[in-house]
């Protein structure tokens, strides 16, 4: 597509987001839910960060928190988001509102339900154009045009009159893509975007994802829990395990020498071959349940479920440390012996 | 949309048809001989049996009922036996009291119900709710009858300041006949108003947490963008809950009149039922569910370009 | 579900009746609801045996205020308004309660068998309650009251035909919906009657919303009964019913007031009452549902 390598990921300079010691609690009727635990990462210019872990392990509720759309009601938000430097938290929600579609959009995980059966396609991407620039409906339209052809939607033109119901789950898809990258953001939020559709499309979908970084440096967060759309895009990746950060590094790191028995049972289902094709993967199945959310005991989560664990996993919580330069990992096996 | 419209159109119609029999024989079940009440009570047997075949009385009661769609499809439903005066004309010259009536009394509770429903959504479980959905309860457990007996105590009796009753034209006295139209136009919205308002914050609610509400805030939009998000989806529930609660606005309309002495159609259904005029009946009830009928074929209608779904695909979900 | 589920016929849902009735009782407006109610059946019950005879004549407090000997006031005969409110209580929770049971039960039945059978019945009778909802309430109400005579007891047939269609088309519907459930085919497959599967498996999974049904239906007929009779199509003078009250009230509004007051109010109360009571349970029953 575009030859233009415009930043190699991991060697990136400057920060364009930048996620430091982010909890976040919901009050329910069950109690308080700690959905994410200490969570820090750094987002350089064009680079893909992939968001991996099991189902319920937090990763949307990350997503939401950076353009603050969790609702103030019920989540209590602490640590601090930073996107070039300030952070979104002292922001009022009307300077907020300039944020969100502009700097940092979303596109989210459920296809099916995210465009508003009411309205025509068209409407809804020039919605966000005028929101944010100020143009005639009519040059808005001509924009939706250009972006639902590069996001590759064949007849686009005809498309704009389209309501959501007339196209697939992977055309709506393509279309909340169109709609995230109409004003240039300079972070776009993919929570699972490829997880509702069939391979043939997943594909396709990535490949526009690649092309905007390539092509306008986008820095990405891609939210996933197929381990083949990291290996295809990202260029580095942080597991999440019940809540927390439990392994950070390059993509090329995280295949190499997967540090983090999670991890590694995480890839145990992955057969190299059909990862060298760009095959797609779920996640393995790890024995065991995740544990509740309810509470934060001062011990490695994963150690009922963990082939390796030891008394010491459960006398203190393993802190996220270095284990090679550029790798970090929470688990105090992490030095050992390479077979598990 | 043209063959889910004609679908639509042809149920409408069989549903008519089957109404207007219904009606029909509704009315030959009414207690007294047809006969007897035209002629008077004295008649002889011989007035009796000129009047029934004069009527076509005489007739089986199919071919009654056909010469009665006929001539009703003619414009011509009958004389009233009170006073002698087409039935046609006496509809007609009430029909405009009980339109103006129930349109007011509709652009009442669609703007109070409605607007009062999405404050109440909008501010779930604040202040405002709470103000909307006590009223809500009120208007909902009040019946109009006696909202009309109090509104004419207060504002007629009390401080003299709207007439409760005597209606005037409007080509006649246009500020009077407004005047007159308040305290009935009022009384008779105000348990529709309960209605659409209880409606149209439940579906608001269900609709402002849905996905595509998130998707437009995450665009940037404010929170009155979002609110238009979701009750434009709102819309169809809001349209149904019109369709349905018609019937209790005709219903209401009915007594409304009653209470405040208007000249229109309720007051001559009950008026015709007490003095037996049963032409009268017959063509006042098959005029009012003939409206009905088509004013909830006008919201199936409304409600399939509402909704894009059924709209595009001619059919029901 | 998946295969292996499929071949094992799962119990039958069991709605929670405690848990219902807890969530229930921990609604404050569920719970006013309850007492008025309880206050209105109190009132329709006991009220008349406390009370002094609803049509005692008495000329020497015509029209008097209320007071200690007559706490509502008396009427233009002297009639003591107290007891004839508490006699109307009776006459509508007769026509509420006999009408809604009625309409209910006649409902339920055809609702259940069509909706479980379809076919040509189901499609007969969905053309007849299409036909008769075609009317509105009142209206039916009205005209059934003019063939069968101005009465309570006609009264009551009028309200409860009127009110047969709905309940016919909301058990059609739960018939049909509780039919797919596998329970219910698990139970088919083995062979099970039908009439036994109806009482044992549709009724009851149906019940929340029959019950919910009626605190719907309950207050419509007491207002249908009270409006009947308003428009002198329903109990006759000199009975005492809420409606008749209010005809009588009618003339004296500049004179009297609490005339139409105190009979106005207990209908309200009433129908409120049922309201808060039918918001309560459908909260209770279907805890997720908005409100
Ligand atoms: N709005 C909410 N209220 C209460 N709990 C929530 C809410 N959103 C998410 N959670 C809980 O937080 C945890 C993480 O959820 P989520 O972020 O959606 O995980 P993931 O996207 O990785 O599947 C889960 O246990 C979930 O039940
Ligand atoms: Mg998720």
């Amino acid at each position: 597509m575009s030859t233009i390598a415009a930043a190699p990921a991991a060697a990136t300079t400057s920060a364009v987001l930048e996620v430091d010691r982010l909890h976040v609690e919901f009050s329910t009727e069950g109690g308080c839910v700690m959905a994410v635990k200490d969570v820090s990462f750094t987002l350089g210019r064009g680079e893909i960060l992939a968001l991996v872990g099991e189902s319920g392990c937090g990763k949307s509720t990350v997503a939401m928190s950076i353009p603050r759309l969790l609702g103030d009601t019920r989540a209590r938000i602490e640590g601090s988001i930073r996107l070039d430097g300030v952070d979104l938290a002292t922001l009022s929600e009307r300077q907020m509102r300039h944020v969100r579609g502009k700097d940092i959009s979303v596109v989210f995980q459920e296809p099916m339900t995210s465009l508003n059966p009411a309205y025509t396609i068209g409407r809804q991407i020039v919605e966000v154009i005028r929101q944010h620039e100020k143009v005639k409906r009519s040059a808005a339209m001509r924009r939706a045009v250009e972006l639902l052809a590069l996001v590759g939607i064949p007849d686009a033109r005809r498309r704009l009159s389209a309501f959501p119901h007339e196209l697939s789950g992977g055309m709506r898809q393509r279309v909340m893509i169109a709609i995230a990258v109409a004003c240039d953001p300079k972070v776009i939020i993919a929570d699972e975007p490829t997880t509702a559709l069939d391979v043939t499309i997943q594909a396709g979908v990535l490949d526009i994802f690649r092309r905007l970084r390539d092509t306008l440096g986008t820095a990405i967060v891609l939210i996933t829990h197929d381990l083949g759309v990291v290996a295809e895009v990202a260029d580095s990746v942080a597991v999440m395990y019940a809540g927390r950060v439990v392994e950070q590094c390059s993509t090329g790191e995280i295949f190499a020498r997967p540090a983090h028995p999670y991890t590694r049972g995480l890839l145990g289902a992955l057969p190299s071959r059909a990862l060298m094709r760009g095959g797609r993967r779920r996640l393995a199945d790890i024995a065991g349940v995740v544990p509740p959310p309810t509470v934060d005991p001062d011990e490695c989560q994963f150690a009922p479920r963990c082939p390796r664990a030891t008394a010491a996993c459960v006398a203190a919580r393993p802190p996220l440390a270095p284990f090679v330069p550029g790798h970090r990992v929470a688990c105090i096996h992490a030095g050992g012996e390479e077979t598990a | 949309m043209i063959r889910f419209s004609l679908r639509t159109v042809g149920l409408a119609a069989i549903t008519l048809v089957l109404a207007s029999i219904v009606i029909f024989i509704g009315v030959r079940l009414l207690p007294g001989d047809p006969a007897q009440v035209l002629a008077g009570e004295q008649a002889s047997p011989e007035l009796l049996a000129a009047i029934r075949e004069q009527f076509g009385l005489d007739q089986p009661l199919w071919v009654q009922y056909l010469r009665y769609v006929g001539e009703a499809l003619q414009g011509n439903l009958g004389m009233s036996t009170r006073n002698n005066i087409p039935v046609t004309d006496l509809l007609l010259q009430r029909l405009p009291v009980t339109l103006e009536l129930t349109a007011l009394a509709l652009a009442v509770a669609i703007i109070v119900g409605v607007s009062a429903g999405i404050v109440s959504a909008v501010k779930q479980g604040r202040f405002p709710d709470y103000v909307a959905n006590g009223l809500g309860l009120i208007g909902l457990s009040v019946p109009s009858f006696w909202l009309g007996l109090i509104a004419i105590l207060l504002f007629s009796v009390t401080w003299h300041v709207l007439p409760a009753s005597g209606f005037v034209p409007f080509t006649t006295d246009p500020a009077g006949n407004l005047r007159g139209m308040v305290l009935p136009a009022l009384v008779l919205g105000v348990g529709l108003s309960a209605v659409l308002m209880r409606q149209t914050r439940s579906a608001l609610l269900g609709q402002l947490s849905a996905d595509y509400v998130r998707t437009a805030r995450s665009k940037g939009v404010g929170r009155g963008t979002e609110v238009r998000h979701a009750m434009r989806n709102s819309l169809t529930t809001v349209v149904t809950v019109l369709g349905l609660q018609l019937g209790g606005l005709i219903g209401g309309a009915i007594i409304t009149e009653q209470i405040f002495v208007l000249p229109g159609f309720g007051k001559l259904m009950v008026d015709s039922v007490s003095s037996r005029d049963y032409p009268v009946l017959q063509g006042a009830v098959l005029l009012t569910v003939t409206a009905y009928i088509v004013v909830n074929l006008l919201v199936d209608i409304a409600y399939a370009y509402l909704n894009p779904r059924i709209r595009l695909n001619g059919g029901t979900e | 579900m998946t295969a292996a589920v499929s071949a094992v016929v799962p119990a039958r849902p069991r709605p929670q009746w405690r848990r219902i009735a807890r969530r229930f009782l921990h609604r404050p407006m569920a719970i006013v609801g309850l007492v008025l109610v309880l206050a209105f059946i109190a009132l329709a019950v006991v009220g008349p045996m406390l009370t002094s005879d609803p049509d005692l004549q008495d000329f020497q407090v015509v029209l008097s205020p209320p007071s200690l000997a007559h706490p509502l006031g008396t009427d233009d005969l002297g009639r003591d308004v107290l007891a004839r409110v508490a006699n109307g209580a009776r006459v509508s929770l007769l026509a509420g309660v006999v009408s809604t049971a009625i309409a209910l039960v006649v409902g339920i039945t055809l609702g259940l068998i069509s909706g479980f059978y379809r076919g040509w019945f189901d499609a007969v009778l969905g053309r007849i309650v299409d036909v008769l909802l075609a009317f509105p309430f009142l209206i039916f109400a009205v005209g059934l009251a003019a063939i069968l005579g101005a009465s309570l007891t006609n009264v009551i047939a009028a309200l409860a035909i009127s009110q047969v269609p709905a309940v016919i088309r909301i058990a059609r519907g739960e018939a049909m919906s509780i039919r797919d459930q596998e329970y219910v085919s698990g139970a088919i497959a083995d062979g099970s009657r039908d009439g036994a599967i109806i009482l044992k498996y549709v009724l009851p999974n149906a019940a929340s919303a029959f019950i919910v049904q009626a605190t719907v239906a309950i207050p419509a007929a007491i207002i249908g009964e009270a409006t009947l009779s308003f428009l002198g199509l329903g109990v006759q003078p000199p009975n005492a019913s809420w409606g008749i009250l209010l005809t009588g009230a009618q003339q004296y509004l500049a004179q009297a007031p609490y005339l139409a007051v105190f009979p106005g109010l207990a209908i309200a109360l009433t129908t409120l009452g049922f309201n808060l009571l039918g918001d309560g349970l459908r909260d209770a029953l279907d805890p997720k549902g908005h409100r």
